[in-house]
């Protein structure tokens, strides 16, 4: 096969020789983990931390399933290396809900059909919260462009639309 | 009794919860202890005979565990329709990526080094890459004749009438493979144990389809393979069949480790290896009166299969069957046939055939209507089939479907004449030239002919301990909403809330086999059927006198829980029965096709740039008949998804063959439409009545994939048909295939 994923290593070895110290906050919560230096980003949340929201659709940054928030910037997860995450706040899916209730974000997306088999859905919502983060009533060109880097295949992205103008709408009190 | 109706209402998807909080459990975020990571030696040539599997020396190979065609306990076959597909290759190579070798480990970090660590030599044999190598045959590389099945729909006398038409119209049609592409890619995890036997949990459509293949593959009974449904990130028909071939490396793998194992491909396996859409071609000799009546005509229908026969023959013949579009044939002979090549084995992808040959019916449609000189609108309206005329396979149309209506208003929806006027005249000018493109057609729900009776699909429905009532069927969620509509149907029946109703996980432990996820056919069928399985449960407690013929739902929940006390269980099964007085015939392909039809008329508007060459869509309106609609949101969702998909597969997305091996099996180079590419999809409903389906709901999920691609490519023609020489005849057409129409006209 002439394509590898070597060098941004999906999977971990199994000794720890070469292993360093990453801290950082996720969430809001303080944490440090053992990971080596190249590791993906992706595989620390899901693999060391358990996060699982957080998908892998195509391990090259083409189709966003994988999107945090790392200091408020919208980043590929299986594109940053883990130091690259040293001290920095990430934001996941598993910890946008204001407590046991759904924000408006993820609220909108279930009343709109934004979400269908739900693979994209975590990228996609942090996605379209961080235009929201930046233009609170975004112009359907914006959300069009904004949600470029995340693909669905399920939903033709109209309900996702309708979903963020919603959320944009409640959050406005508009 | 609630008064209030659950049917036509958007309840809150089932599972949507999980999903927008990320707690969803998909395949790759399950682990289980002493877990093995499996992965796959795949063929690098597309035919041959294997001289020699090694395994590099210097390379430690005392932690895996490898599994050859030798280790398979039964028969080493993919058992489906037929059990041509070698679960691995042994001894020969049919196409490349055919899996050859499995090696499991740990650590899935050295997996990759291991599958490069062995070398396979081969002797090479001549391989067949196209239908028409295939048909010439320059190889025989399937059976005697590279054949893999054949079809035959005869009506009227199509020889007597060639001499009475005043125009005879003929064209080819070609379409490409199309990769579902799912953001999910394959991944199953299978345990095996000495008394329980095989468990399997996969990201899947069919668990009794996986049950079935490993029952073959393991050569253990029936009760010992259990397969279970994970949480699926889409599907389209593209884990339809292929998932039996995973569990079944996975399952290989966890008998011989004794561990349990996990498959999980990354993109680019995903891609090159598993199915695809089936390239198709299409020959069109239509006899036209002079007043543009359809006469009758010769239609050739011919996919290709890739190495194996796998599902062909039914993609081949909803593809047959859907070939002569919406319109009245007094006479015509349709020939289905799939052939065999040296690629992959192309299989289910949401349309299933028909997206091939009704590209090709509408493409000629525009063509009819210029030979004759008429409108693709009234070539359309005069050709429709009505109530009372019968389909190609003479199937009699009893529905009250008006198809001149249903094209009106797309007509006025996308203000069609309107536009169409407006862009002839800002065409004169300028590098942007826009059109407009009209598709007509129809999708048949459910299993071809005979199909859903051999399935007799069972569904059960229970009351619980808690009051609650839980929908017991193998139909798997996977994105269009199984989950919620067979939960809003089972409330409706009942009377009750739509959250006293839940749905359990397909477990074939535990659901009975309420057939295929596939075949637009869950809500129509499967919904049935839970109705049925729902009103039994009413009837038991009536009939038990816990409850009267009108109860709150506080009454019921009482009245199951009071069942479940005394009774032990309150279940209720309902099987599959065809209607009365349906007729088909399996051997001359003649009768009742499909249960009922959805109906529809798409409408495109494409701008052309002629300084870039690209086309893009900038309207869609997407207006179908589907009988009752159940859910308004998850409906909607289903079009405009499958109108993007639709959108894909006519102006973005081309695979790349080289010597049958897909060369561009990564999203950076397979290009689907973004956000950024798709147009406003506008979708309505029509809902003109039908009685089959549950509460009046006929199939939806494929019909989208049918009129996209002839809509898109219909306007195309509109927009630059005065500088092309001949029409555009195939998809996907990407700029590059303008340019060259364009410029072979020499004309700019």
């Amino acid at each position: 096969m002439s394509y590898s994923s070597e060098g941004r290593s999906k999977d971990r070895g199994k000794d720890d020789r070469g292993k360093c110290a990453l801290s950082l906050a996720i969430n809001g919560n303080p944490q440090t983990v053992r990971v080596f230096p190249m590791e993906r980003l992706l595989d620390v949340l899901r693999n060391e931390l358990g996060l699982t929201g957080t998908k892998e659709g195509c391990g090259e940054g083409e189709c966003g399933s994988c999107s945090v928030l790392m200091d408020g910037k919208l980043v590929n997860s299986c594109l940053v290396p883990a130091l690259q995450a040293a001290s920095a706040n990430l934001t996941t899916i598993e910890g946008i809900a204001e407590g046991s209730q759904l924000n408006a974000m993820q609220a909108a997306f279930l009343e709109c059909g934004g979400a269908q088999c739900g693979i994209c859905t975590p990228g996609m919502i942090l996605s379209a919260s961080h235009l929201l983060s930046k233009k609170t009533d975004p112009t359907l060109d914006d959300i069009r462009e904004a949600l470029a880097g995340n693909l669905c295949r399920c939903t033709g992205y109209m309900q996702i639309f309708e979903a963020v103008v919603q959320a944009a709408r409640r959050r406005t009190g508009v | 009794m609630t008064q209030e109706h659950i049917i036509g209402k958007s309840v809150p998807r089932k599972e949507g919860r999980d999903k927008v909080t990320g707690a969803a459990r998909y395949i790759d975020d399950m682990t289980m202890p002493a877990m093995l990571y499996g992965a796959t030696v795949r063929s690098q040539i597309p035919r041959g005979v294997i001289k020699e599997i090694s395994f590099d020396p210097q390379f430690d190979w005392s932690e895996f565990v490898t599994v050859t065609a030798q280790d398979i306990p039964g028969k080493n076959c993919i058992a489906l329709i037929g059990d041509d597909q070698p679960c691995l290759a042994d001894g020969k190579v049919n196409h490349p990526e055919e899996p050859i070798l499995l090696l499991a480990h740990a650590d899935p970090h050295l997996l990759r080094k291991a599958v490069d660590s062995v070398s396979i030599e081969y002797e090479s044999l001549p391989a067949v890459f196209t239908i028409e190598d295939s048909e010439r045959p320059s190889q025989i590389i399937w059976g005697t004749d590279n054949t893999l099945k054949t079809f035959l729909i005869s009506k009227g006398d199509v020889d007597g009438i060639w001499a009475e038409a005043d125009y005879i119209v003929e064209g080819e049609y070609t379409t490409g493979a199309q990769e579902q592409l799912y953001i999910e890619n394959n991944g199953v995890i299978a345990a095996f144990d000495r008394e329980q036997g095989i468990t399997v949990w996969g990201s899947l459509q069919c668990p009794y389809y996986v049950h079935k293949a490993l029952v073959a593959l393991c050569d253990l009974p029936a009760e010992k393979i259990r397969v279970v449904q994970a949480e699926t990130g889409g599907a389209f028909g593209g884990k339809e069949d292929y998932p039996s071939i995973i569990a079944g490396h996975a399952a290989l793998l966890a008998i011989k480790s004794g561990r349990p194992v996990k498959i999980v491909y990354d993109r680019l396996e995903d891609m090159t290896a598993t199915t695809k859409r089936h390239p198709s071609r299409t020959r069109h000799r239509t006899a036209v009166s002079k007043d543009g009546k359809i006469l009758g005509g010769e239609i050739d229908f011919t996919i290709d299969g890739g190495a194996y026969a796998t599902l062909s023959s039914v993609v081949l013949s909803r593809g047959t069957i859907h070939a002569g579009g919406p319109y009245y044939w007094p006479s015509v002979r349709i020939r289905g046939k799939a052939v065999a090549t040296n690629a992959p084995p192309h299989g289910a992808f949401r349309g299933f055939g028909a997206p091939q040959s009704l590209f090709a019916m509408e493409r000629h449609m525009d063509r009819i209507a210029q030979a004759v000189g008429l409108s693709p609108v009234e070539i359309r309206r005069r050709n429709f089939l009505k109530p009372g005329e019968t389909t190609t396979t003479e199937q009699a149309i009893r529905e009250e479907i008006d198809l001149g209506k249903l094209l009106n208003r797309a007509l006025e929806l996308s203000d069609y004449a309107a536009k169409r006027a407006r862009f002839a005249q800002r065409n004169k000018v300028g590098h942007i030239k826009k059109g407009v493109g009209i598709a007509a057609f129809l999708h048949g729900a459910g299993f071809t002919g005979s199909g859903e009776r051999y399935l007799a699909s069972v569904v059960a429905v229970e009351g619980c301990a808690d009051g609650g009532v839980r929908v017991l069927v193998s139909s798997t969620e996977f994105g269009q909403g199984t989950n919620t509509v067979l939960c809003q149907i089972a409330a409706e029946a009942l009377g009750l809330p739509y959250e006293d109703v839940r749905i359990a996980q397909p477990d074939t432990n535990q659901v009975p086999n309420s057939g295929p996820t596939v075949a637009s056919r869950t809500a129509m069928v499967v919904g049935n059927l839970v109705r049925s399985a729902a009103l039994g449960i009413k009837q038991t407690l009536v009939a038990s006198g816990m409850i009267g013929g009108s109860y709150s739902p506080e009454q019921f929940r009482t009245a199951c829980r009071e069942y479940i006390a005394a009774h032990g269980e309150l279940r209720s099964f309902a099987r599959y029965e065809a209607p009365e007085g349906v007729f088909w015939d399996d051997q001359k392909y003649r009768g009742e096709a499909y249960a009922s039809f959805a109906w529809a008329i798409y409408v495109a508007e494409v701008a052309v740039d002629l300084s870039t060459y690209s086309a893009r869509v900038e309207d869609f309106v997407a207006l179908q008949e589907v009988g009752r609609v159940l859910h308004p949101v998850l409906a909607k969702g289903q079009i405009a998804g499958g109108v993007a998909q639709g959108i894909g597969f006519a102006l973005y997305e081309k695979v790349v063959w080289q010597n049958g091996r897909m060369q561009n099996g990564q999203m950076t180079n397979y290009i689907m439409p973004t956000s950024a590419d798709l147009p406003p999809i506008r979708v309505f409903f029509e809902e003109m009545g039908n009685v089959h389906g549950a509460y009046g709901a006929k199939g939806i999920g494929e019909l989208p994939m049918d009129g996209p691609a002839p809509a898109i490519v219909n306007a195309i023609q509109d927009a630059i048909g005065d500088v092309l020489g001949t029409g555009f005849d195939s998809v996907p057409l990407l700029p590059e295939d303008i340019f060259e129409a364009v410029s072979a006209n020499g004309e700019r």
